[in-house]
């Protein structure tokens, strides 16, 4: 069962990622120079509409809390993102965008999908050194929720209700990707429609 | 051709949703670890063993959190692994209805204008961005599926953190790099 899961929800994470224009590293180009924002508005909404969706549901008691998988923050989470940022904007793919943009025929991407490969060794070679440094220090005691999310294994950073506070800021991701103009720099072109030209 | 963003934002969102709902949050980036594994316990047996309580590795970071990974090697149609690939098939299914040409497959056209129309340069970039792309999400412990949409969906900290590291770098390198667009 959670085999066939696999695949109906992986496929349709392909497909409208592709459909959305991530698998593009132009749009991811134009999205980082903030010269179109489109993919940022998108993201922005579905972060929103996810989290609202999620906490909702766990309100009303459809969504098992139990399914919540909240990661650790340590020195290397913020360490660790400033790598991949530089990575991203350098080469315009991220791990899963580069799965799909191969798939839908990128050439570049399957370089890109070897280096992490490459990438994932020296990590897995490097850990035994990495494991005992500052990097693994965690944050505010790691598995932390921003609020705390009733039913949840996870402490919360503050004493405000989780769920609430996550419907909050869903509603809040959503004003943000509607007030977000279509590009911050850039000339006087005002059509966000027109890729690459 | 593209998809309205408010549109897209919502599938989007929807499918995280479900992923929550159905299974566990999305996550993409460990999958490069896993198939490292599998492909190294291919050449050497040794790496991944089964033991009494499980699996392990002589690798570290296989042998991690009780050998989770090294589980997932041993057995490669497991959730998360399958995920990826199904990924890929959604994919090749959207990307059908549209055809890119030939050099736009090769070398995208905003890295033409500032990078110009060589190839190899761009696999070479595109080589060396994968590198420091996964090294990155695997210092972090996850990418833009695990820790920026799935993590701060959850209103996980380690998601915003993660947000702030990435876009910090990533504006400033993407201004400086394509200036021409």
């Amino acid at each position: 069962m959670t085999i066939f899961l696999a695949i109906v929800i992986g496929a349709a994470f392909g497909f409208v990622l592709d459909r959305i224009g991530t698998t593009n590293p132009n749009w991811i180009f134009k999205m980082l120079n903030l010269t179109n924002l489109h993919l940022a508005k998108a993201i922005l909404m579905a972060i929103g509409v996810g989290s609202i969706l999620m906490f909702v549901g766990q309100m009303a008691g459809f969504v098992d809390v139990g399914h919540m998988s909240v990661k650790t923050a340590y020195v290397g989470v913020g360490v660790g993102g400033l790598i991949m940022g530089f990575g991203w904007a350098f080469s315009g793919y991220c791990p899963g965008t580069s799965v799909a943009a191969a798939a839908s025929g990128r050439k570049d991407a399957l370089f890109f999908i070897a280096g992490g490969l490459l990438g994932a060794a020296a990590y897995m070679v490097s850990y035994a050194s990495i494991k005992g440094t500052f990097l693994m220090d965690k944050i505010a005691g790691g598995k932390v929720t921003l609020g705390t999310v009733p039913g949840a294994k996870y402490e919360g950073l503050t004493a405000i209700q989780g769920d609430l506070l996550g419907i909050a800021l869903g509603v809040i991701f959503i004003i943000v990707a509607f007030v977000l103009p279509n590009k911050l720099v850039g000339g006087d072109e005002t059509s966000d429609a027109v890729p690459a030209e | 051709m593209l998809m309205d963003w408010k549109i897209g934002g919502v599938a989007l969102g929807v499918v995280f949703f479900l992923a929550v709902l159905l299974v566990k949050p999305i996550g993409v980036s460990t999958q490069f670890v896993i198939l490292d594994g599998i492909i190294g316990d291919a050449i050497n047996n040794e790496l991944v063993v089964k033991t009494d309580e499980g699996y392990t590795s002589s690798n570290a970071y296989l042998a991690k959190s009780h050998g989770k990974y090294a589980k997932n090697v041993a057995n490669p149609l497991n959730y998360s692994f399958i995920f990826v690939i199904a990924m890929a098939i959604g994919a090749v299914v959207s990307g059908v209805a549209r055809r890119e040409t030939k050099e736009e497959r090769q070398v995208p056209s905003l890295w033409r204008k500032n990078f110009g129309d060589s190839v190899a340069k761009r696999y070479v970039g595109a080589f060396i961005g994968g590198f420091i792309v996964i090294f990155g999400a695997r210092l972090a412990g996850g990418c833009t599926s695990g820790h920026m949409m799935s993590g701060m969906m959850q209103t996980s900290l380690s998601g915003y953190i993660f947000t702030i590291g990435v876009f910090a770098a990533a504006i400033p390198t993407a201004m400086i790099m394509y200036k021409r667009s």
